[in-house]
């Protein structure tokens, strides 16, 4: 139920963007986040609910440098 | 330190055995997906905790639906999740036919938003779109309900079946001792931010570690959780901080607090739990579909463990229903076993 998918913003209109899926383009609502082109969004039921930092490969590498900081 | 490293550790793990709770049904499908539990000690144990919003849902909410959904003029919008729930007079698929010869539709939605486009083009049918959720999809529905007040549309209800995690999290510390640290759902906390779980935290003393949905996220908040218990230690970390901010998404907060206020809703197997359910409120209380009546749940056949499913006490193949082949997901009893986010359906597809 609380699945998110990120896609990249390709264009912005309003509240209304045109999101890339792997190639398939779908307009989400942007109205709970302030995205820029080229951004990846995640997407929940045709809403995008926040904006990620950084695109997902790098991210696992940053987690587990955070792992050992942390350890 | 990679994820060869993190396996290692968790998988040579010989220490006093440990129950680890993940409260999002997401999560459940991705420990299976990825065999976790096969990667890690046999003493560390992951509990499905009451994490799909689907499974929670009382009867009298799915029999709401269906008299809308009957109702002539009315067309429902639902997740699809929630065709095969069964209520008292069956489920939204069972009753698909009779809706549509009264009048009626039952219409699958892929988002909220949807019912901004029909309720304009077609103003003599009343839209009613079955809302539920956690505080991931909450934002949403309120968006949505703002855009049709803004625009001057009457024509929308929405029955909500709302609810928010931290107080059913408080249930399980006060109702479940036996849980040593939580994986907390990250679509949640991405809307909600890290804070919410610091008062349970630091009152239970158990770590609740903010996890993604990607393999390595889960291993990551696993060691951490049992790094935490073996320092003696019981706090909030965040191990999803690509998505997961400090304080949460103030628009998306800012839009649940504008449409909604806080009141009690029942929880199927945990029962009413105060102040853990959403309502509509204020200037949109009026595109209410009377949801705040819809506390009642029918007796559970004979037999039936959903309860204890649910709140982790047993698997879902210790429960008699699921073991004998009663329940299956062509024919389910209780809506763990028809979620696709459902404990019993998820082991159920992975066992067969």
């Amino acid at each position: 139920m609380c699945v998110a998918i990120p896609g990249r913003v390709t264009e912005i209109e309003g509240t209304t963007a045109k999101v890339d899926f792997n190639g398939n383009m779908v307009n989400v609502n942007v109205g709970l986040v302030e995205p820029e082109v080229g951004q990846y969004v995640l997407v929940h039921a045709g809403c995008a609910i926040e904006v990620m930092d950084k695109e997902q490969a790098q991210e696992i590498i940053d987690l587990f440098a955070d792992l050992e900081a942390l350890s | 330190m990679d994820i060869r490293d993190v396996i290692d550790y968790l998988k040579s793990y010989d220490g006093r055995e440990l129950k680890l709770m993940e409260v999002c049904g997401t999560h459940t499908a991705a420990i299976f997906k990825n065999g976790i539990r096969d990667l890690i000690s046999p003493k560390i144990k992951l509990i499905s905790g009451p994490g799909c919003p689907v499974c929670v849902t009382p009867t009298a909410y799915i029999d709401r639906c269906v008299e809308y959904a009957c109702t002539p003029g009315c067309e429902l919008l639902t997740f699809g999740d929630m065709m095969k729930v069964p209520g008292s007079r069956g489920s939204l698929s069972e009753n698909k036919a009779e809706a549509e010869e009264g009048g009626g539709r039952i219409t699958i939605m892929y988002s909220p938003f949807e019912a901004i486009e029909k309720a304009r083009a077609n103003p003599d049918t009343t839209y009613v779109v079955a809302a539920v959720g956690f505080e991931t999809t909450a934002p949403t529905y309120a968006l949505m309900i703002q855009q049709a007040k803004a625009l001057g549309i009457e024509n929308i209800k929405l029955v909500t079946a709302l609810k928010t995690a931290v107080p059913a999290l408080e249930w399980i510390c006060r109702n479940q001792e036996d849980i040593d640290g939580f994986i907390c759902p990250g679509h949640v906390s991405v809307i909600t931010g890290v804070h919410v779980y610091d008062e349970l935290a630091s009152e239970y003393g158990k770590p609740f570690v903010i996890s993604g949905f990607e393999a390595e996220h889960i291993l990551a908040a696993i060691y951490r959780i049992v790094k935490q218990i073996e320092a003696g230690m019981g706090r909030v970390e965040n191990m999803y901080t690509n998505a997961v901010r400090e304080n949460g998404n103030r628009k998306a907060l800012d839009a649940i607090e504008t449409a909604f206020c806080a009141g009690p809703a029942m929880w199927r197997g945990l029962g009413v739990i105060p102040e853990s359910g959403l309502y509509l409120a204020g200037d949109y209380a009026g595109y209410d579909g009377g949801s705040r009546d819809l506390v009642e749940d029918m007796e559970l056949p004979e037999g039936c463990r959903c309860g204890d499913v649910i709140t982790g006490k047993i698997n879902p193949d210790q429960c008699p229903m699921f073991a004998g082949g009663t329940c299956t997901p062509m024919k389910p009893f209780g809506p763990c076993m028809v979620s696709s986010e459902g404990s019993c359906g998820i082991w159920y597809r992975n066992k067969h």
